[in-house]
């Protein structure tokens, strides 16, 4: 299994977490794992609400890279992995936006380059009995609540990844490592995604309503698989905290961290220390 | 209630929306299922369905004062639910960027600013600079201490970098702003 890997940018600074967690994870399961040299940014939301060749072409300069590596395109970031494939869906679909495409990177790109998300890898090629037979340390049914906002599952007819109203592939892994994976309505509510700096009141509102609605079913954790949202949810309950009164302390890791717990994996090399709410409660658990 | 001012503001949005965003606002019928998911609707004045009818019924610049048009957080569930295909997210994104265009984007003017800070870094270094984006947008605001009592913790923590990103393919990615400010040179 070899895959050309694309961090996005949030891996080099508020994901490091993830990014860690994901190559000490991709090690254990004999997962290889190449970076495209000189991989950019994929423009993020900033990119589709301000101009659609823009946020095109910051994802095709990525793709192109990729074609020369003969592999397909591993993600980790839901937001990456949605620009990545509405930009194939675009560029195959489009002949002016094609054309525009070639104009801005100097060659052609027909948007076939396969793009996959972590979760795909994890679940169709390493496959959940594979998975089951690697776990050392079992979550030992540890509550946990999956969230997979949006960019994960949508738009739905592009990414296809799936069911988007009740997405379950987060669940079926918490399921495999021996967790209890809850159920609860906020699996694809959104958390205000870019919003967090501009529009902080909406953030914490949204994240408000999701952490009281993990907080309500009893989640020891919420367990996600996007930066935008581990941030949000992390970072903001604080905010949250001091608007309601309440004392959220929920434990917002990424499903790339509790499986390495699962693998016998030291959470040093997982960036459980970076996380914002202490996810102690959770080690104590996975021992 | 919808209403629609007799004298309006400019020439009907409709026919620039379609052309940008590709949908056709004329299938809506008005189900609601797109105010109904969506998760900025109960703070807003406007909601999504009531845009698709306003544009409809020929609503001009006054439309880009929405807003809706900037807390949106195209978490594209409208998009996602619609009966009719309606890619209504899109139709946002298209008011956004006439919004831009035309100048009306200042009572919701963070997000502008913070989409070009965003922007500008990846511009500078081909990937984006969070401290750099953020110190950019709180200059813009003025509002230089929101915040700013979390940042000690997310240092120490690693949580964020302190240094520009390296190592990006700076050369394609600024052939490809380049290309987009001649492309948006030409538009408009």
């Amino acid at each position: 299994m070899r895959y050309a890997y694309y961090p996005g940018c949030s891996a080099e600074s508020t994901a490091r977490d993830m990014h860690q967690s994901t190559l000490a994870v991709a090690k254990a399961l004999g997962i290889d794992l190449v970076e495209p040299k000189g991989w950019t940014c994929c423009g993020a939301t900033a990119g589709h609400q301000t101009d659609r060749l823009l946020a095109v072409s910051l994802p095709a300069a990525n793709l192109t890279k990729v074609q020369d590596m003969k592999l397909d395109m591993m993600v980790n970031c839901a937001a990456c992995y949605s620009r990545m494939k509405v930009a194939n869906h675009e560029i195959a679909a489009h002949s002016n936006i094609r054309k525009g495409v070639r104009e801005a990177l100097d060659r052609d790109y027909d948007g076939s380059v396969k793009v996959r998300h972590l979760l795909e890898v994890l679940l169709e090629d390493v496959g959940l009995p594979a998975i089951k037979q690697a776990v050392k340390r079992p979550l030992n049914g540890l509550k946990v609540a999956c969230y997979y906002g949006c960019l994960l599952v949508r738009p739905p007819k592009i990414l296809k990844f799936d069911d988007a109203e009740n997405p379950t592939s987060l669940d079926r892994l918490v399921t495999a490592m021996g967790g209890t994976s809850l159920e609860w309505p906020s699996k694809v509510e959104c958390c205000g995604g870019g919003l967090s700096l501009s529009r902080t009141d909406v953030v914490v509102e949204l994240t408000g309503s999701i952490i009281d609605m993990a907080a309500s079913v009893g989640a020891d954790c919420i367990a996600v698989s996007c930066p935008m949202c581990q941030v949000n949810l992390d970072l903001r309950q604080q905010d949250i905290n001091k608007q309601t009164g309440k004392n959220y302390q929920i434990p917002i890791v990424y499903i790339t961290q509790l499986l390495g717990l699962c693998l016998g994996i030291g959470p040093g090399d997982l960036g459980f220390d970076k996380l914002m709410v202490p996810a102690s409660a959770v080690l104590e658990k996975v021992k | 209630m919808i209403t629609i001012k007799n004298k309006k503001n400019g020439a009907g949005l409709k026919q620039a929306v379609e052309e940008i965003s590709g949908v056709d606002v004329s299938v809506c019928f008005q189900c609601k299922k797109c105010s109904s998911g969506c998760p900025v609707a109960k703070l807003t004045t406007s909601r999504p369905s009531e845009i698709m009818r306003q544009l409809h019924l020929g609503a001009g610049n006054e439309l880009l004062e929405s807003d809706l048009v900037w807390m949106c957080a195209s978490c594209e569930t409208c998009s996602a639910r619609c009966p009719m295909g309606i890619d209504v997210a899109a139709v946002i994104d298209a008011l956004r960027k006439l919004a831009l265009a035309r100048g009306a984007s200042k009572q919701e003017g963070n997000v502008p600013l913070f989409n070009r800070a965003f922007l500008k870094t990846v511009e500078i270094f081909g990937r984006s600079y969070e401290i750099g984006m953020i110190t950019a947008y709180k200059i813009g605001t003025g509002k230089l201490m929101n915040d700013t009592e979390k940042f000690p913790a997310m240092l120490k923590k690693g949580k964020i970098a302190l240094l520009p990103p390296r190592g990006g393919d700076r050369k394609t990615v600024k052939r490809i702003f380049k290309a987009y400010k001649q492309n948006k040179g030409a538009k408009a």
